[in-house]
């Protein structure tokens, strides 16, 4: 049965009984700080129960404190169904054949008033209506792996869409888009590197970080700028196109080992961090790589899917004082890898020592990185370090955390030896560690040098 | 052999349009009677836009009221803004139609008042509570109905004025009235909302605003459309200021209030003219929107007179070379050589509608031109025909393109130009605004000139464009809460009237003084023992003349008016004395009391040393006397004279007068 006072409770819900107005039902209210007229409105779930919120003719949402309501009347009833105009995406011929596949976030979402927040939607009709231009990009079909957050996403939805992504290679398509929420995108974009390898066609990874549910959003360009990616860029790598600057002028191709979300809420958010992006994408200019050397695209069908994640493995985030008992604790939980982000160079305390130890002559695989993000551990610099190696932890180079923690995973998956685990940890497969650090991979400018200022003045960082 | 064409002999377009004019009984705004409103059946609310006067910004905590120059940034930013579906699940007009003009905007940022909030990189903090007190208490003032529960909601804005695309707005209170002199206005609803940017300039496919103002706490009191006449209008506008105002606690100055009047006819549209800041304004913009929607309806008359199937109504068009197709109109010569593409369109039975009055100095070609510049982005001038007012089309010229186009006489024929990728929005935009025609009056926004007429701004937005606003929770308003504010609240502007006419203060101050909140002034100073018409025409006149022709000094407020008074009541100096140290302390407020008195030559004298000399005054002046009129009043007035200026302060100028009136009749 359809349910007529969707998300009222308590209080608010007897009063609507109490009166018999349904929720889209236009009512007429009395209360004792004067009338409201207006069209009863869902409630969110975690909103109190004293209040009833209408849309009132002006078209604003006003709540009705329902203790002032005298008397409640419904005088009509309207229904708003909330849906993108739906078209068919038109087929063009000469332009490539993209896959989008779904898995959520605000790429595509609407409007939920169970949480009064945004929820993801998705429908090739409706990427079409909202963003015409993709049809002068490629011919776009789509699927819909998953509907969840990006925070929602985990090992199984890895290995889906791993297998869905040597599918489609094996179809023929001349590039895949994947919509995904951004908090955790840069981890699905680890875990397909590793498990995708060495694909013949473009594999990006694309979110928004304002919902398309806004006028000013980025999805819509970031979307253009990864249907451009996938079925016109020479770089068959697995990528993440996100904003370059915060202004719509072009998007950053990031390789999906080497990138991480480096801001709450800005649309640049994503860098790759200690080497420059694989290339800018815009609509003016297209794909312009910046790196030399990348995966070019072939012909062949040829993709090596290896879908595997073993769950037990974990990040530790060192601080000062950190216990040994947290260290034991996951041991005596059955983790079977344990990535630490140490400080410095790869440092952790002497108390933990004891707790490592035991850890290791378990059978525990601990790999080292810094949580400075830019530069490698190097553990043979102080004694800390070598101490540290002794005991069984292995340095992971310039890995980033989570990408090491993707790629522990997915190792664990498929071996214990730790041997072989220790080759598959530090044999890279695309970039994860990198035999060079340039110059021009880690650059933070600080605001308030006046050539900073000037350089910010003119390019619309 | 192409069909025969004919056109249009030695058009007169002045004289058309002075004829259709006349035909549709315009009449100056200075001329006009109720009679006349009554007749096309004038219509008119308001919105009225204040800001609040808070430390800092609504949804973010940067400071608010400081403003830079346009060159006076730190970044730029770029954004496209798409149409995006309302809550109920519909596209709004407005949205579209600014999704087709194309633009791009850039923001100017200066870090000093613009975080990464303004520039949408980051969601909003919780609301100002400042500034909903604020805004509650205006609610309250203006008796309306107070929401239970305040939620925050986008509005879109696709224009570019606020870089999310929307307005986080919300209602506080509905219903509500103003008791103007001889009739109530109802009120609709009071939001409060942030402030949009300011535009620094909008030419071709690029806007550019400044993020200054962006943000800062405003409301907006909208009424019904009661007032019948554009005096009435004015009276409103007036009160609702006047009522924001008496809060003290809202800004004044430049922009810090303005208003949007929505205006239609009898069998017009509801159309909005936006961001009048003088309600003085008001008359003659809405007088002269009346009037143009009374044109467009009887060009909409004519045009279904002549026209049997308006749905079968098409235009004809084609690419036109000024040199090739040998042109002579300067601007046909010019645009081409600029490489702008030119086109020659017929609008069939159009003939004699293009130069039909619709504002003073304009015509039905102005509604085709602003919707070009507008929508398709093509700066002016970029249209001209026959029947242009200022610079129009030579017969021969005319003839040549009719006859390409094979027009017949009915037909106008107007030729257009601009860059070639602009030029089908260029005909789409022609296309709609001539069907529109048939319809009557578009639903539109038009922003005001000086001179009392109005320019196509944008399509007139509806409810569609709004959207509850995902990243704020909602705000429950305790009764305790409204209860508490409301016994708080200052007197009403309708009892602040009728307090001036009991104080027996001059009308023609009171509009000076309600604007300014002087009324708890002039409250205060008569209880020192001054006499409030005294005050109050102090404040309405001479203060109203020296802000007039004075730059007010920074520091000068008009408590100090307050202090000065309490410096002469206890100084026992006479009242009269204010007239001359107000203009001092206005200039210079950080003066001492003391040295504005000397400033202003003043001694300190008994009445018997001021009337020490009047014997010798009264002597003197029958030595220079001139007039042959024995009558008394003039010695008595020429010795008042020498002795007024030493008097002013030390005495009533009365009680002086009866003195040497004593003295010269003795």
């Amino acid at each position: 049965m359809e349910d007529i006072f969707q998300g009222y409770k308590g209080r608010a819900l007897e009063v609507l009984k109490k009166y018999n107005v349904r929720v889209w039902g236009k009512a007429v209210v009395e209360t004792s700080r004067g009338e409201f007229k207006g069209t009863v409105l869902p409630r969110a779930e975690n909103d109190d129960d004293c209040h009833i919120v209408i849309k009132i003719d002006t078209g604003y949402n006003v709540g009705i404190d329902i203790f002032t309501i005298t008397s409640m009347k419904e005088v009509g009833y309207y229904k708003a169904t909330y849906k993108i105009p739906e078209k068919e995406f038109p087929f063009t011929p000469n332009l490539p054949k993209v896959k989008l596949l779904g898995t959520g976030g605000t790429i595509a979402s609407r409007l939920d008033y169970r949480t009064g927040a945004v929820i993801p939607a998705f429908s090739p009709g409706e990427l079409y209506g909202a963003v015409p231009e993709l049809a002068d990009i490629c011919n776009l079909s789509t699927e819909k792996l998953f509907a969840v957050f990006s925070e929602n996403m985990g090992p199984e939805q890895y290995k889906a869409l791993a297998i869905a992504i040597g599918k489609e290679i094996e179809n023929g398509i001349d590039g895949i888009i994947i919509g995904h929420g951004t908090d955790t995108l840069s981890h699905t974009a680890a875990a397909l590197t590793f498990m995708v390898q060495n694909p013949p066609v473009p594999i990006v990874l694309v979110g928004s970080q304002r919902s398309s549910d806004r006028p000013s959003s980025d999805a819509a360009l970031n979307l253009m700028h990864a249907a451009l990616t996938a079925g016109h860029s020479d770089i068959a790598e697995v990528m993440v196109c996100m904003f370059g600057p915060t202004s719509d002028e072009y998007g950053f191709l990031h390789r999906g080992t080497r990138v991480r979300k480096m801001h709450s809420s800005y649309r640049s958010t994503f860098r790759t961090i200690g080497n420059t992006p694989l290339a800018t994408v815009s609509r003016k200019d297209g794909v312009k790589p910046i790196v030399e050397n990348y995966n070019h695209r072939r012909k062949d069908r040829k993709a090596k899917i290896l879908p595997y994640f073993e769950e037990k493995v974990t990040i530790v985030y060192y601080y000062p004082n950190m216990q040994p008992d947290i260290i034991d604790s996951l041991v005596d939980n059955g983790y079977k890898g344990i990535i630490i982000a140490g400080t410095g160079l790869g440092h952790i305390n002497k108390p933990l020592y004891p707790a490592i130890e035991r850890a290791t002559k378990k059978g525990v695989h601990i790999y080292m990185t810094v949580q400075t993000l830019w530069g490698y551990a190097h553990m043979y610099v102080y004694d800390t370090g070598r101490d540290l190696m002794a005991k069984g932890i292995i340095p992971a180079e310039n890995m980033l955390p989570e990408t090491a923690y993707i790629k522990l995973g997915w190792a664990l998956g498929q071996t214990n030896d730790p041997a072989e685990v220790r080759r598959l940890m530090l044999t890279p497969i695309n970039s994860e560690i990198t035999e060079r650090e340039p110059y021009n991979g880690y650059l933070i400018y600080q605001g308030g040098v006046p050539e900073v200022e000037d350089f910010i003045r003119k390019f619309r960082k | 052999m192409a069909k025969k064409t004919t056109t249009p002999k030695q058009f007169d377009p002045q004289k058309n349009y002075l004829a259709t004019m006349k035909a549709i009984g315009y009449v100056r705004r200075s001329n006009a009677t109720p009679e006349d409103y009554r007749r096309i059946g004038f219509k008119s609310g308001l919105e009225v836009h204040q800001q609040l006067k808070t430390q800092k910004k609504l949804f973010c905590r940067c400071p608010a009221g400081i403003f830079h120059e346009n060159e006076d940034f730190h970044a730029e930013i770029i954004r496209h803004m798409r149409p995006t579906l309302s809550e109920m699940g519909e596209y709004d007009g407005t949205a579209l139609m600014e999704f087709k003009t194309k633009k791009e905007v850039i923001y100017r940022i200066n870090n000093k008042t613009t975080c990464t909030y303004e520039i949408d990189d980051t969601p909003p903090f919780p609301v100002n509570r400042e500034a909903l007190e604020i805004a509650l208490e205006i609610s309250l003032l203006c008796k309306m109905s107070i929401v239970g529960e305040v939620h925050i909601t986008r509005k879109q804005y696709l224009d570019g004025s606020i870089p999310t695309g929307f307005q986080r707005t919300a209602i506080l209170g509905v219903g509500g009235e103003l008791q103007l002199k001889k009739k109530k206005i109802n009120l609709i609803q009071l939001s409060i909302e942030e402030d949009a940017c300011r535009e620094i300039s909008d030419i071709g496919h690029q806007r550019i605003y400044k993020t200054d103002r962006l943000g800062m706490p405003l409301i907006e009191t909208v009424t019904h459309p009661e007032c019948l006449t554009p005096d009435e209008l004015r009276e409103a506008g007036d009160y609702i200021r006047f009522l924001n105002r008496s809060t003290g606690k809202v800004r004044t100055g430049i922009g810090a209030a303005r208003q949007d009047t929505n205006v239609s006819c009898e069998g017009g549209t509801r159309v909005e003219i936006k961001g009048v800041s003088h309600s003085k304004w008001l008359p003659e913009l809405s007088h002269n929107e009346c009037f143009r929607q009374w044109a467009l309806l009887n060009i909409r008359k004519m045009l279904l007179e002549r026209i049997a199937n308006t749905a079968s109504w098409a235009l004809r068009h084609m690419e036109i070379d000024a040199y090739s197709h040998n042109l002579e109109h300067e601007l046909a010569q010019k645009y081409t050589d600029n490489g702008y593409k030119l086109v020659a369109v017929a609008l069939p039975a159009f003939h004699g509608i293009l130069s039909h009055f619709t504002q003073p100095g304009m015509s039905f070609t102005n509604e085709l031109s602003d919707r070009l510049k507008v929508i398709a982005c093509v700066e002016k001038p970029n249209i001209t025909s026959d029947e242009d007012l200022v610079n129009p089309l030579s017969e021969q010229d005319t003839v040549k393109l009719a006859s390409l186009l094979k027009a017949s006489a009915d037909d106008a024929i107007v030729l257009i130009w601009g860059p070639k990728e602009d030029i089908p929005t260029a005909l789409d935009v022609i296309d709609e605004r001539c069907r529109m025609a048939f319809e009557g009056v578009p639903r539109e926004t038009r922003r005001p000139l000086a001179d009392g007429t109005t320019l196509f701004e944008r399509v007139l937005p509806g409810a569609d464009r709004m959207y509850p606003d995902t990243d704020s929770a909602p705000i429950p308003l305790e009764d305790s809460y409204i209860k508490k504010l409301s016994e708080n609240l200052p007197v009403d502007i309708w009892q602040r009237f009728q307090q001036l006419a009991n104080m027996r203060i001059p009308e023609d101050t009171h509009r000076f003084i309600l604007r300014r909140n002087l009324v708890p002034i002039i409250e205060e100073i008569s209880n020192m023992g001054f006499s409030a018409r005294f005050v109050g025409t102090l404040l309405g006149h001479n203060l109203k003349c020296i802000e007039g022709h004075i730059p007010m000094h920074k520091d000068f407020s008009y408590r100090r008016i307050v202090e000065m008074f309490a410096f002469l009541s206890k100084q026992k100096l006479h009242q009269s004395l204010s007239k001359l140290m107000l203009p001092v302390i206005y200039q210079h407020p950080n003066m001492d009391f003391n040295s504005v008195l000397t400033s202003i030559n003043f001694k300190k004298r008994t009445v018997d040393e001021l009337t020490a000399p009047v014997d010798y005054l009264i002597e003197k002046f029958k030595e220079i006397r001139v007039t042959k009129d024995n009558n008394p009043n003039i010695v008595v007035n020429w010795v008042m004279g020498q002795l007024n200026r030493q008097a002013m302060g030390n005495t009533d100028l009365k009680e002086l007068r009866k003195r040497i009136e004593e003295r010269v009749n003795a």
